[in-house]
Formats: structure tokens, C-alpha cells, sequence
């Protein structure tokens, strides 16, 4: 591929750019150089990215009295694995569910790819090339495998009412979806299951599922909501195989994990939520030592000084 | 007991305007219901609107049938709108409680005298029908043979149009369904908050599903108003609408032809049960009316009809179409 000479185009325009690339979504050399460049950023809450894909300026998300979430400053660079931790109600959820618009912000203002989507309902969001999966995941359990990955395809012409009378109008980009599809649940290890119910699926498979037909949305930013929660060791490897190689792939993850040693090892940079508020980020090896991330989990965990903070971090 | 008469009355139920009636309700009910998961409990009003939109459009505008017709199905997008707005972006609990008083406030407001001017309050409108059967092409006599009794050539004219009517709601639904238009229903049904974080607009799939199986609920109401040559509001209780769920999760909700062969087995075991239940009474051998008084007949029936229900529900929850495999992940 050619080094960036192509501007940021809107995900939306770049679609079926090559019948080969699954995941689709970003510029590789663009997102490569991105990610290099996070080696120059000083580890410090609210620090400026060199080329960030999502910033996000005072979001406060309160629930009557409670507030949740209230960051000053985030930037999520493009290209790279970002961590997101913090101790049991830090907010992370909420910061996800507020981002991709499934819960009303109380205040600020975010931008995606440039684009102001503070105010969009989630599925516009969605369709921007922000996509978020769910701490319960969430297979669509009487579809099947397959239908759950042709569901998640955008710009489908026969999604709309009228020419969906005229299978004419669609059936050609439903069985390029339909190829994509199962070229990605090969990729999944789920191609054997294509046509049995998403219910059937084991819940290991199930979060396989939800990460592959994440991808049919062809997004930009992916956004994982605890991606290993409850899933068996072996399988949490080609988990985190997975994401590494979205990631190489140009895609931009963020993640929320409480397994810090999943967390140190695959992501290029860590940011700590608590109470509601980023306290620290950084690369892994600047967080693990970060006294205000220590000092957030010793408060929230008395068990810390049997295993110190290693034992956490 | 005379089993042929129970027998040529049940079909003759089974295939009848009535039966046409409830099946074209439930086909609309489907969609909501079993497609969507939209628990709309006032099927009755999308009826009654289709129908009094006929009624009134003839009636009080001196319209023709087919305006009256369109006006009907009009008015029953129009409801479907009305309900959606407000209640589509809140829990589904909502939706339910708004349509289950929406079809009690229109039955009570269409009786009441305030609207007689256009209602014609209680007593309601009659005299419809008549450009319709001035079509039928049927020669005049009485049709069927054997237990398959069909009625003069009125009741067949009737039937021929209703039954085309549900060929074609099954086929529209049938082809809408196979669509990814379809895919998108049954993926809110599922689950609306991963529809939303793929990219779906819920709201509006919902609000889509909403009119269009509304629609199909008014065209119901306009076909019942031209059979019965006539509109009354108290026809329009809520009984309407559980009647509809019964014949929709007999046949099996989700499925093209689940409400039309509900609509037949409901029919035929509510007419057959009433006529085995009078032969009883008049043959002696089963003192309802001796015992229980002169409501046992009808009160039995429906209690029969419950047995049925509770059967299936033991024994085939998913339905007489439905994949029990499929039910079985529902939960």
C-alpha cells in the first residue's frame, strides 16, 4: 500500500475499496506510523495524541446524584491497542455506553474520525465505524451464526422496506456479504457452526461471534467491553490473538479488561479510570508503577498487599 | 351425537368470513409479535379503525367502498404512528399498556353519543357490502358437498376474495421476511440494543413494523365491516385482540402461516365444540344447562378452548408450525 497520500476518508466512502481486506477500516501505513509515534507521548491523564481518532472534551455522565463519569481529556490515538482499566464502578461502561451514544451524556463533547458525534444515537455511531460489543454478550440467539453476520453488514439495499419486495436489488451484495462473512468466521474458527443457532454456540464461541460480526460493520475503532470476561484461558490466547491482529491490521481497539496481565501484555498504551475520572495513562510499563493507579486499586482492593501491587498491575 | 353436522359446521367455521377475519388480524399481529417482538395488545383497534374508516367514509361522506377501504387502511397507519412515537423508545412494557387502552378509549369514544354524528353511536352503521357483492361473478346457488358445506354464492364470493386477501398478506410477509428488511425484525426481536450497536435505526424498523402489521390489522376491519354489512362498536372488545394471540401461538408465532392455520384449527374447534355442546344439551346426554344455567353452553366452550391452549402449551410451546429447537433458546 502505497504511504499515506490518501486524506482521512469517512469509513462509510471506503467500503468494498478491495474485495480482500475484511476488516477494512483504516489506512495500514497511516496506522502503523500512528502507532509509532505513541512512543513520543509523555505518559500523563488528558496528554495530547499525535493523531487521534477519538477526542473527547469534558464528558460527565451523571446518574442523579452519581456521577460516573467525568474526564477532562481523552484522545484514543488511531492504530493502536488502548487499555482501558480501573477498579469496579471506575466508570468504564459507562464512559463506552456514553462514547458510542447508548447512554445520554450529561455534558461534553467527543469527535470520531474529526466528526462531532456527541449527540448521535448509537446506531449512527455505529455506522460512523465505531462499533462496541457488550460485557453479556449478546448473539442474536435465534439467528444463526450467519444470519447474525449478514445482519451486521452496512449499507444494505435490502434493508429497506421497499426494496426488499425486489430480491433483485439485493441479492448481489448479500452474497458478497454472505462471502465476507464466512471468510471471517473461518478466520474465527466459527465457520463450522455458520448455520447452526447463534443460541447454540458456547459462550467462549458466542464472544468469538460478537467480535467477528463487529467486523462485518467494517469499523474504524473497536470497542471491547471486557473480551475475556468468563472465557476459558486457551481461548482468551486467541482472544487476544485476535486483537493484536486487528490492530495490525490498521484497526484501533479499546478495550476494558481486569486481567492485567492481558491488559500489560498486548496493549501499546493504558488509560486508568477512577470515579469517573482518567487518574493516569500511558504505555503499560509507565502504568504498572504509576502511583495513582496503585493507589486507586489499593483503595479499592484490600487483598493488594498480599500479592503488592504486581500482583494486580 | 351427530358428528357430521359437527363436522361440516366446523368447516364451515374454519373457512369462513369470521375465520378470514381473525386470520388476517393475527397475520399483522405476527409481524409485531412474532417477528419483531412488539407486544401490541390492542390488535382490536387497528381492526376497529379499518373497519369504522370504511363505515364512516360510506356512511356519513356517501364515499364509495374503495375510498372507504383506503380511508381504513389510512387511518390504521396513521393509529400505528400515533402509538409509535411516544411509546417505541421506551421498554416494551410501554407499548403494551398504551395499545391495550388505546382499543378500549376508541370502542368507548365511537359509542358514545358525543361522536353519534359520525359513528352513529351505540346502534353503529349498517347497510355496507353492497357494491361489493354487486361484483361477484359467482351464479347464484348453494355451493359444497358432503361435511364441506360452503354457503350460497354471497358467502363463497366472500370467502374467495378473503382467502386472496390472506394469500397475499402471507406472500408479502413471506417475501418480506426472507429480505435482510425481515433479518433486521427478527434481530430487534432478538435483541434491540446489539441491532443498535451494529448500526440499525431500531426506532424506525419498529415504527415500519408497527403500521405495516397495523395495516394489515385494518384491513381486517375493513373486511369484517363488508361480511357483517356492518360496524358496531362493542364488536370491537379486547376479547378481538386475545383472540388473535390465541390463533397466532396456536399456529406458531414468526412463521408465514402460523396465524392463517391457527385461524383455521381455532375456528373449527370453538364452532365444532359449540355445536357438540348443544347436541349435548338437546340430546340430554350432557345437563350443562341443567346444571350450571343457560350460560354453561358458551362458558364451556371457552373453557374447552383453554384446555386446547394449555395443551399445546405443555406439549408444543412453540406452536403447531413452530421449531421447538428454535424455542428452546428463547429463554
Amino acid at each position: 500500500m502505497a504511504p499515506d497520500t490518501r486524506p482521512h476518508v469517512p469509513a462509510t466512502e471506503e467500503q468494498g475499496s478491495e474485495p480482500s481486506d475484511l476488516v477494512a477500516g483504516e489506512d495500514l501505513a497511516l496506522a502503523r506510523r500512528a502507532r509509532a509515534q505513541l512512543a513520543e507521548v509523555a505518559p500523563e491523564p488528558g496528554v495530547p495524541k499525535p493523531d487521534p481518532l477519538l477526542v473527547a472534551d469534558g464528558v460527565r455522565k451523571s446518574f442523579g446524584g452519581l456521577v460516573a463519569v467525568d474526564t477532562r481529556h481523552l484522545e484514543i490515538q488511531r492504530g493502536t491497542i488502548t487499555a482501558l482499566i480501573g477498579p469496579n464502578g471506575a466508570g468504564k461502561t459507562t464512559l463506552f455506553n456514553v462514547l458510542t451514544g447508548f447512554d445520554r451524556r450529561s455534558e461534553g463533547t467527543w469527535q470520531f474520525a474529526d466528526q462531532d458525534i456527541s449527540r448521535m444515537a448509537p446506531h449512527r455511531v455505529a455506522q460512523r465505524g465505531m462499533v462496541r460489543t457488550f460485557q453479556m454478550t449478546k448473539a442474536l440467539t435465534r439467528m444463526t451464526v450467519m444470519e447474525n453476520m449478514r445482519l451486521a453488514a452496512t449499507g444494505q439495499t435490502g434493508e429497506h422496506l421497499l426494496s426488499a419486495l425486489l430480491p433483485g436489488t439485493w441479492r448481489a451484495q448479500e452474497r458478497e456479504n454472505t462471502e465476507r462473512a464466512q471468510a471471517l468466521l473461518e478466520r474465527f474458527d466459527l465457520a463450522a457452526k455458520a448455520d447452526q443457532f447463534a443460541g447454540e454456540l458456547s459462550g467462549g464461541q458466542r464472544k468469538l461471534l460478537e467480535m467477528a460480526r463487529a467486523l462485518m460493520v467494517r469499523p474504524r475503532m473497536i470497542m471491547l467491553d471486557e473480551p475475556m470476561a468468563g472465557v476459558n484461558p486457551a481461548l482468551t490466547q486467541t482472544l487476544l490473538g485476535h486483537v493484536t491482529d486487528l490492530r495490525d491490521e490498521g484497526l484501533s481497539v479499546v478495550f476494558v479488561e481486569h486481567d492485567m496481565d492481558v491488559v500489560m501484555g498486548i496493549s501499546d498504551w493504558v488509560v486508568c479510570l477512577a470515579e469517573g475520572q482518567v487518574i493516569a495513562e500511558g504505555p503499560p510499563e509507565a502504568i504498572s508503577d504509576n502511583r495513582a493507579v496503585i493507589d486507586a486499586y489499593l483503595g479499592a482492593r484490600q487483598d493488594l498487599d498480599e500479592h503488592g501491587p504486581e500482583g494486580v498491575l | 351425537m351427530d358428528l357430521i353436522e359437527i363436522l361440516s359446521f366446523a368447516f364451515r367455521s374454519a373457512v369462513g368470513p369470521l375465520a378470514i377475519t381473525f386470520a388476517l388480524a393475527a397475520i399483522g399481529l405476527n409481524i409485531h409479535y412474532g417477528y419483531t417482538g412488539l407486544l401490541n395488545i390492542g390488535q382490536v383497534a387497528f381492526v376497529m379503525v379499518g373497519a369504522y374508516g370504511l363505515a364512516i367514509t360510506v356512511d356519513v361522506f356517501g364515499g364509495s367502498h374503495v375510498l372507504g377501504a383506503l380511508v381504513g387502511l389510512g387511518l390504521a397507519a396513521l393509529l400505528a404512528v400515533l402509538l409509535a412515537v411516544p411509546t417505541l423508545r421506551l421498554r416494551a412494557d410501554y407499548l403494551a399498556i398504551t395499545t391495550i387502552s388505546v382499543g378500549e378509549v376508541l370502542r368507548l369514544a365511537t359509542r358514545s353519543s358525543q361522536a353519534a354524528p359520525l359513528t352513529r353511536g351505540a346502534d353503529g352503521i349498517a347497510g355496507l357490502g353492497g357494491p361489493f357483492y354487486a361484483l361477484n361473478p359467482i351464479p347464484p346457488g348453494d355451493y359444497g358437498f358432503w361435511i364441506f358445506q360452503l354457503g350460497s354464492e354471497r358467502r363463497v364470493w366472500l370467502m374467495l376474495v378473503g382467502w386472496g386477501l390472506i394469500a397475499l398478506m402471507c406472500l408479502l410477509v413471506w417475501a418480506l421476511m426472507r429480505s435482510p428488511w425481515g433479518r433486521v425484525l427478527r434481530a430487534i426481536r432478538e435483541d434491540e440494543e446489539a441491532a443498535r450497536s451494529l448500526g440499525k435505526n431500531v426506532f424506525s424498523y419498529k415504527m415500519q413494523a408497527l403500521v405495516l402489521g397495523g395495516v394489515i390489522g385494518g384491513l381486517a376491519g375493513v373486511y369484517y365491516a363488508i361480511q357483517a354489512a356492518g360496524v358496531a362498536p362493542d364488536t370491537f372488545d379486547p376479547r378481538i385482540t386475545f383472540y388473535a394471540y390465541v390463533i397466532l401461538i396456536l399456529g406458531g408465532p414468526g412463521r408465514v402461516l402460523g396465524p392463517v392455520l391457527g385461524a383455521l384449527i381455532f375456528y373449527a374447534l370453538f364452532q365444532g365444540a359449540d355445536v357438540l355442546l348443544r347436541q349435548g344439551a338437546a340430546g340430554g346426554w350432557l345437563p350443562l344447562v341443567e346444571w350450571f344455567g343457560s350460560q354453561a353452553i358458551g362458558a364451556t366452550r371457552l373453557a374447552l378452548v383453554g384446555l386446547v391452549l394449555m395443551l399445546l402449551m405443555i406439549f408444543r410451546p412453540q406452536g403447531i408450525l413452530g421449531d421447538r429447537r428454535e424455542m428452546s433458546l428463547g429463554a
